[in-house]
């Protein structure tokens, strides 16, 4: 199992992680805000990724790390 | 478990100025990637120029030196025949390299200055505020063309690619763009063989990168890619224009 970690006050809640995620599991917090006052990207359903890092490859601030 | 993608080493552990969704972040990212596989921080020297991309002495963990506007590369030439030993990059973007940094741009190249231009080419001014560029396309609408750009009255968008493929001391010229995963694989590619031409001192290299602005295009990052895709993607065409261990653009 694949492991993703946003550096989640980083987010500039730009959404393109979530554009590009084959098993579209990386979404928006909408329920909370991050230091920065942006909705922060989050992965829901961990077990499902498989660890492409297609999200971290194209995330603009470098917020994203991945572990397999 | 290990570690499969982290931030690279030769990007510093600081917060990006730049607006939510702007590629420049991407471009950074690259080419910190390349400078930690090349294993060459120690050894590199950037040129920060002027524009959105004014704060880069602040992002990437080499030396790097700020010059004055459009002037990059004669900074980075005037450093690279001092220091030859040192690996010399520029990153611009286009109202830096391709307005008031032209002629710089074309002599460096003519001269076949042994350094690398990063050339983040997204077709508008971001930092003043969206007004056109020499590269904004024909009936873009920014600041200062609220009709669009109009080619009678302000002239035809610059391609730096092709114009710089007619000189001679260019050793490798590429153009790509970042805007799905497999083109930024792509990216990272030409940035490491401008790295490496430079390394093995066969000339002047130059990757032009087609980039986003959702600012002051006004529209979501989204948005903005998938109009890179439609509209820059036709004018600005993605390749190789000139790479002399190829034989690319060597023709006579």
């Amino acid at each position: 199992m694949a492991k993703v970690t946003f550096m989640e006050d980083k987010c500039k809640g730009c959404e393109l992680c979530t554009t590009v995620c084959p098993k579209k599991i990386v979404v928006m917090a909408k329920d909370r805000l991050n230091k920065k006052g942006f909705h922060p990207a989050q992965v829901v359903e961990q077990n499902q990724c498989i660890g492409c890092a297609f999200c971290a490859t194209m995330c603009p601030d470098a917020v994203i790390e991945v572990e397999k | 478990m290990t570690k499969v993608f982290e931030r690279p080493k030769a990007l510093c552990d600081v917060e990006l100025h730049y607006c939510p969704g702007c590629t420049h972040g991407i471009i950074h990212r690259l080419v910190a990637e390349v400078i930690d596989e090349l294993g060459i921080e120690g050894q590199t020297v950037g040129v920060a120029s002027v524009g959105c991309s004014v704060f880069s002495y602040n992002y990437f963990a080499c030396d790097m030196e700020q010059a004055a506007h459009g002037r990059a590369p004669a900074v980075a030439t005037g450093i690279k025949r001092a220091l030859p030993e040192r690996v010399v990059f520029t990153y611009q973007g286009d109202g830096d390299l391709a307005a008031i940094g032209t002629a710089e741009t074309v002599h460096a190249a003519s001269r076949g200055e042994n350094i690398t231009v990063i050339f983040v080419n997204n077709a508008i001014y971001g930092m003043t505020g969206g007004q056109m560029a020499p590269t904004t396309l024909e009936g873009q609408i920014t600041q200062t063309t609220p009709y669009g750009r109009d080619v009678k009255k302000q002239g035809h968008p610059v391609r730096v690619c092709e114009l710089l493929s007619q000189t001679g001391g260019a050793a490798y010229l590429a153009r790509t763009a970042v805007d799905t995963v497999p083109n930024i694989k792509k990216t990272k590619a030409a940035i490491k063989k401008a790295f490496e031409y430079q390394l093995a001192g066969k000339g002047f290299s130059l990757v032009e990168v087609l980039s986003t602005c959702p600012t002051n295009w006004g529209l979501s990052p989204q948005e903005a890619l998938q109009w890179l895709r439609d509209n820059m993607m036709p004018f600005y065409p993605l390749g190789v224009y000139k790479d002399i261990e190829e034989g690319k653009g060597n023709e006579k």
